[in-house]
């Protein structure tokens, strides 16, 4: 399968928030991929939008099974949450359930406007009644496999897909 | 060698002491705490890692401020927390530890947080209980205190990131104190290359150096250019016999006072693990002074016992 360069994802959806954004908006990057397209973003936009990031682990349904895992980020929402359109920013959409997470996350904030989920692939497989608005592919994969987004030491951004022989009960990408 | 304080994967189960931890588990919790500093600045001081699990704080020493940075923290992570303060209960009607541990065991409690005056209570209910309950010592005799030793730790970093570069002195009743001995068992672990104690000969345990600190008797000498001065409690309550001609004395020789703590690093910072006895072993204008945290390390407190419940609850994953 040709997979698509993220950098140009990442152009892509900057094109959909764009006409989106308004002096109401916060873009909210989730660790830690979210966090590299949400600083691309932001790059490209060149305005002095707010904006924060999310370590959802402590709100996720696995906790028990997976831990905090020890790179955890804490979350830095330097905004005040009430009454924001917040554009949530993952970067690979699979069960929902990060983004559950992360909801119920920005709700112990305060209580925003509207949020808005944007990805740079939505691989399908969703579990939840939760669905991107904004997204950059969609490409679907079986259960067992997955993508990964990575960053190098330049800091470029790559994506490759990741086959194991057990599925992935409900596991988007792993953000440890 | 068996650790009862970790499991078969080598994943912290229970928090007894600070002894016998690796270094990558000190700093597993050091760097979770982290996550926790920023959820009390928030509306909802509150994340639901231990929803529906219930906390029991079993005190059979009494100590307002250790349950109180426990329990909040405890509720600050979602659970139910159920205090219970032996000491003026049933051990009085003569019951023992065991038979208490049995009680709250069938309650279905998950976690207990236990301090005692005997050394060695908080292990001797970590192998008494079933596999899925975790016990965290608060406080056991002399022996060891570890969440205080982790949260000193854990404000020296934040104020000190550099570790393998500090001169640390604890000062004062060594003797009868766990935390000194977390707190040198915490800044060994974590590589500071030096650990001063300074106390006089009747507050030291013997072979105190076999611990990696050196001892000092005077204070001149003992606080000369140090990063971190780390004051201990005079532990009246635990004191039999004549080891001290008086307090007022205590305090002229070894009381921080500011004339003292100018012989540190000027930007030393001054800590205390409360509670303080003002104008015996530090003197209020330095306990208040620009070089204090002590403030801070009731703070950062709640935020390392957080970490230390929410890692325990996950089967000792960080």
């Amino acid at each position: 399968m040709k997979l698509p360069d993220p950098e140009i994802l990442i152009q892509e959806i900057t094109q959909q928030i764009k006409p989106l954004i308004s002096p109401n908006t916060a873009l909210v990057g989730i660790y830690s991929g979210g966090v590299w397209v949400l600083e691309r973003i932001l790059n490209t936009l060149n305005t002095d939008i707010a904006y924060g990031k999310l370590d959802a682990a402590m709100y996720r349904d696995d906790y028990a099974k997976r831990g905090l895992k020890s790179k955890n980020q804490p979350s830095w929402i330097p905004f005040d949450v009430n009454d924001k359109e917040i554009i949530l920013i993952d970067d690979i959409f699979y069960t929902g359930r990060t983004t559950r997470a992360a909801m119920n996350e920005l709700f112990d904030y305060g209580r925003p406007a509207s949020i808005k989920l944007a990805v740079l692939v939505n691989r399908g497989g969703a579990q939840l009644p939760i669905t991107p608005q904004i997204t950059g592919a969609d490409i679907p994969l079986k259960s067992h496999q997955s993508f990964q987004l990575s960053q190098d030491t330049l800091g470029k951004l790559h994506l490759s897909l990741e086959t194991s022989s057990t599925p992935h009960d409900h596991e988007e990408s792993p953000h440890v | 060698m068996f650790n009862p304080q970790l499991n078969a994967e080598g994943k912290l189960k229970h928090l007894l002491s600070i002894e016998g931890l690796p270094k990558s588990i000190l700093n597993e919790i050091l760097n979770t705490a982290e996550s926790f500093v920023g959820i009390a600045e928030r509306e909802v001081k509150k994340v639901p890692l231990l929803r529906g699990k219930t906390v029991c704080n079993i005190f059979f020493e009494n100590s307002t401020r250790t349950r109180t940075t426990f329990e909040i923290a405890a509720k600050r992570l979602s659970a139910d927390v159920l205090n219970l303060n032996v000491s003026t209960s049933s051990q009085s009607k003569g019951e023992s530890i065991l038979d208490t541990v049995n009680n709250l065991i069938a309650m279905h409690a998950d976690m207990f947080v236990v301090r005692h005056y005997q050394s060695g209570a908080a292990h001797l209910i970590a192998q008494h209980v079933p596999d899925s309950i975790s016990v965290i010592n608060a406080g056991d005799g002399r022996h060891s205190h570890p969440t205080q030793g982790l949260l000193d730790v854990f404000t020296i970093r934040k104020f000190k990131p550099d570790m393998h570069n500090l001169r640390v002195a604890i000062v004062g009743d060594v003797l009868h104190s766990r935390v000194a001995r977390s707190e040198i068992h915490a800044l060994t672990t974590l590589g500071v290359p030096e650990v001063r104690v300074i106390a006089p000969k009747t507050l030291l345990p013997t072979n105190i150096e076999k611990l990696g600190v050196q001892v000092f008797h005077d204070m001149k000498a003992g606080l000369k250019d140090v990063d971190v001065v780390m004051m201990l409690r005079l532990q009246n309550e635990r004191m039999n016999g004549a080891m001290l001609p008086s307090s007022q004395e205590y305090f002229k020789t070894y009381g921080l006072t500011q004339e003292k703590l100018d012989l540190a690093r000027s930007d030393a910072i001054v800590m205390h693990p409360g509670p303080m006895n003002r104008g015996v072993e530090i003197d209020s204008a330095v306990a208040d002074g620009s070089q204090s945290v002590i403030l801070p390390q009731v703070t950062y407190g709640i935020a390392v016992r957080m970490a230390v419940m929410a890692i325990l609850a996950s089967g000792g994953q960080a």
